[in-house]
């Protein structure tokens, strides 16, 4: 019947378009894999990079990643937690400030990545980082580009991440449990620490791990706060400068002198970048399924 | 007594949480006031004008006056026109591919397809919207610059074709996303209503169903757009970063967005070109907060939930 | 994980400033902390100007800069450490100009350079190409090497606003690898895959040797500066020592650059 033929075709388009985008991923995947597999090694993840930026590996890249996501995700966490519990659990319902608070932070999450670069350097860096030093006495040491004013810049990034997914977890939590628990005589904040939060800790935990995939891929903030690009030692202070694997692929892919030597290194680079960010992606995705699943 | 201790720690709890749920105020309002503050000795600059920003400015004797960002020369050149242009212009591209084919692909998801395709689409869109945009980046200046210039033999390699195509990368899990669950939030008595009257899945789909969502479907475009716009690696890389003011997709263009990162090196002391910068973030900020603005409560959770702010 | 507490401020030197010779400061400091074990040299790039910027505002001690000081920066520089910075030049440079390996241009005069940076020249046929529209590329406009060429090349006038602005020589030589009808230029030591251009000068062709650098024939050659506070710190001028010692000048030479004379 036509009809049947209708829905065929227009099914078939629109599958197409769909196959489209997941060949795009594929085919981004593919170009990082095919052009930096060769170049992974047990060397590549743990040595540093040689006399020759195309030589060695990337470890102090991956170090520095690693470093200023798990403090970025120590700085959101607790903050972003305590705010979807105030906009889910008590924040009054028709409150005009917590109206405000709302709109503040979707209007934070369309903040382009740029401006807070912009702002971390402007504000962490040269007014508290000025401020900081001006107290502690001793030299300059905080006004200047380092881990604790990166971290914080993208702690502010990722922070509407951690708000949403932890509103989405409270509310997979029942109504009826948090009735049950006050009913029993718990006061609110012990049905929150006792019955609410260690229910959603699932969902929690996806945010985090979603914010750490967002943190250890964003280069814009870390551009002006803190990324350099050749340290020979590993940042060991919170005023350090440190080396990260997004912008080790930019400045590979645009200031390496010899571009064609190179070119292993910057594929690998972003290769590592792309696992590193999968990897805590479909973390995440299981955690979140497997959550949805438990709560029925 | 042991009730009052556990009111007091109750109260203290909803103390700290009430605070730490001004935040996002916080937070928001800091920024705003900071890059404001930041920008506001222009106001007071005699060199940079209203006009200077936005009138073609003379360059070159014997040439006629243009727009020009050029900010470190003997006579610096500040319009932000070319800037403007090139940001649009670069979303403009990835809105046109990403729009439909995102939208294409959520009807599929939620018009057509099996259960099982839609639990295996759903993640996989997501994992693109995870991909870093120095990723993005990074391919746009390899393979998606030699595919367009083998394809188009182009003069430009690197130009607003290469940067939209890549921007649309990035942007097509928002549209699809937001547009997949306006979609699915359709009652399914509209669509039995149709096809009981006899409309194949296709007429319900596009005249049904998508119309009754369109509102979510305009506040996932509006959201994709927003994000492009702001968007910095990928124009960094891939845009060629000319300031010329072009409607050619072919050639190279300069963004608002990769010229503060590229130009924002000057770190120290207030210079002109300081504040100039600070005012393309404010610009972009305000671009940033009205496309928000205009985007319905019901979208701005759902693309929240899908990571949907920038890179 | 490594105790985040605690500070390691002593013995740490900051390097900023020049793209052009972040490869090569990287090299010298890896080899200095060899011999210095007890000092961290922190290189980062970000152009001559930004470098600079961070030594007047106290957040380098070392600036690299491919170029020399703008009257507007000696000003500053001057008025935040009441004299002139301390300016040692560390090894020299040539610019050049580069095209693709296909073109068969293989020479342009320095006024034929010039038109085609200021926007006047726009095709390769009238300058001895093939019949294709030109494609010019240019490093970023906070580059002592863009900086450079402006004011030697083209007389302090600015580029065409149709100059495609990459981050880095590295990108520019990438790009013009790829593209037919490009031309770019930037630091000798960073073309590869690239046909360099000899500058024709009185009828002559000069290319950028070393010989024609060192002699000077080759008219675009320049001195990359280390700068640095009047009285910089024992750390710094430790680095600063090493640098000038024949072994950095050795490294110079190896990274491509040619050592001072």
């Amino acid at each position: 019947m036509k009809a049947h033929r209708v829905n065929q075709i227009s099914a078939g388009l629109t599958g197409l378009a769909a196959l489209l985008i997941v060949a795009g991923l594929v085919v981004v995947v593919i170009d990082a894999v095919l052009g930096g597999w060769g170049a992974l090694s047990w060397r590549f993840f743990t040595e540093e990079p040689g006399d020759d930026v195309s030589e060695g590996g990337v470890f102090p890249a991956i170090y520095g990643t690693v470093v200023l996501t798990l403090l970025m995700t120590v700085a959101v966490m607790p903050l972003g937690v305590a705010t979807a519990i105030y906009l889910h659990e008590y924040a009054p319902p028709h409150s005009r400030l917590a109206r405000w608070a709302r709109a503040a932070i979707n209007n934070l999450a369309g903040v382009p990545s740029i401006v807070f670069g912009l702002f971390g350097l402007g504000f962490f860096v040269q007014l508290l980082g000025k401020a900081v030093d001006h107290v502690r006495g001793g030299g300059l040491h905080y006004a200047q580009p380092g881990l604790l004013w990166a971290a914080l810049t993208l702690a502010l990034l990722t922070l509407p991440i951690v708000i949403v997914t932890t509103e989405e977890a409270l509310r997979a939590v029942p109504v009826e449990t948090r009735m049950a628990s006050l009913a029993l005589g718990a006061t609110r904040a012990q049905t929150l620490g006792r019955v609410v939060l260690p229910g959603a800790l699932p969902g929690i935990m996806t945010g985090a791990i979603l914010a750490l995939s967002r943190g250890a891929g964003e280069v814009a903030p870390v551009l002006l706060t803190g990324a350099a690009y050749s340290l020979p030692t590993l940042p060991n202070a919170l005023s350090s400068q440190f080396m990260h694997l997004g912008y080790h692929a930019y400045v590979l892919s645009t200031q390496a002198p010899d571009v064609e030597a190179a070119r292993p290194m910057m594929y690998a680079t972003v290769l590592v970048l792309l696992m590193l960010t999968f990897a805590l992606n479909l973390v995440a995705i299981v955690v979140r399924s497997r959550a949805r699943r438990g709560s029925t | 007594m042991a009730a009052s201790r556990s009111t007091r720690i109750d109260r203290w709890v909803e103390w700290l949480v009430t605070a730490a749920g001004m935040t996002g105020l916080v937070a928001l309002g800091l920024i705003l006031v900071f890059i404001v503050r930041e920008a506001l000795p222009l106001l007071f600059d005699g060199d940079v004008t209203l006009g200077k920003l936005v009138l073609p400015q003379p360059w070159r004797e014997g040439r006629a006056p243009t727009w020009l960002w050029q900010p470190l020369s003997r006579v610096p050149k500040v319009s932000v026109v070319p800037l403007i242009v090139g940001s649009v212009k670069v979303s403009a591209v990835a809105m046109a591919l990403a729009a439909p084919m995102g939208i294409a692909a959520a009807l599929f998801s939620s018009e057509f397809a099996s259960p099982r395709a839609r639990e295996l689409l759903k993640p996989t869109i997501e994992l693109l919207a995870g991909v870093p945009s120095v990723v993005l980046g990074f391919f746009a200046l390899t393979v998606i610059a030699t595919a367009l210039q083998t394809l188009f033999d182009w003069p430009y390699r690197l130009n607003a074709a290469v940067a939209g195509v890549a921007m649309a990368l990035a942007i097509v899990p928002i549209i699809f996303t937001i547009t997949e669950d306006a979609l699915r939030t359709v009652p399914n008595t509209y669509r039995e209503a149709s096809q009981a009257l006899g409309a194949t899945r296709w007429d319900t789909a596009w005249r049904i169903v998508l119309p009754a969502a369109s509102p979510g479907v305009l506040a996932g475009l509006l959201l994709g757009f927003g994000r492009a716009i702001g968007e910095t690696m990928i124009v960094l890389m891939a845009s060629g970063n000319a300031s010329v003011v072009s409607l050619q997709l072919r050639d190279p263009t300069r963004t608002l967005s990769a010229t503060i990162a590229a130009e924002m090196g000057e770190v120290v002391s207030a210079s002109t070109h300081t504040s100039l910068l600070y005012f393309l973030g404010v610009l972009l900020f305000v671009l940033n907060v009205g496309l928000n603005a205009s985007v319905g409560a019901w979208a701005r959770n759902r693309v929240l939930r899908a990571r949907g702010a920038h890179a | 994980m490594v105790c985040l507490a605690a500070q390691a401020w002593s013995g740490t030197v900051t390097v900023k400033g020049s793209d052009t010779m972040i490869d090569l400061a990287h090299r010298w400091a890896k080899a200095f902390t060899r011999q210095r074990p007890d000092i961290t040299v922190q290189v980062t790039g970000g152009g001559s100007g930004p470098g600079l910027a961070a030594l007047e505002s106290g957040a380098t001690d070392v600036a690299i800069a491919s170029r020399g000081l703008t009257a507007l920066e000696d000003q500053r520089l001057q008025a935040k450490f009441g004299e002139p910075p301390l300016a040692v030049a560390v090894a020299r440079d040539s610019v050049s100009f580069f095209v693709n390996v296909k073109n068969p241009v293989r020479s342009l005069s320095l006024e034929q350079l010039r038109d085609i940076f200021l926007g006047d020249a726009t095709q390769w046929a009238p300058l001895g190409g093939a019949a294709r529209p030109l494609v010019a590329y240019t490093r970023e406009n906070t580059s002592g090497t863009y900086a450079f060429v402006r004011a030697r090349v083209l007389g302090d006038e600015d580029f065409a606003p149709t100059m495609q602005q990459l981050q880095g020589t590295g990108a520019v030589v990438n790009a013009v690898s790829h593209e037919p009808s490009a031309i770019g230029f930037g630091g000798t030591a960073f073309a590869r895959q690239v046909r360099v251009l000899a500058v024709r000068i009185d009828g002559r062709e000069v290319l950028p040797t070393p010989q024609n650098v060192a002699s000077g024939t080759y008219p675009l050659s320049r001195e990359l500066f280390f700068y640095l506070a009047p009285r910089p710190s024992a750390d710094a001028a430790a680095f600063l020592e090493f640098v000038k010692s024949p072994e950095g000048q050795a490294i110079a030479g190896k990274a491509g650059f040619l050592p001072l004379s």
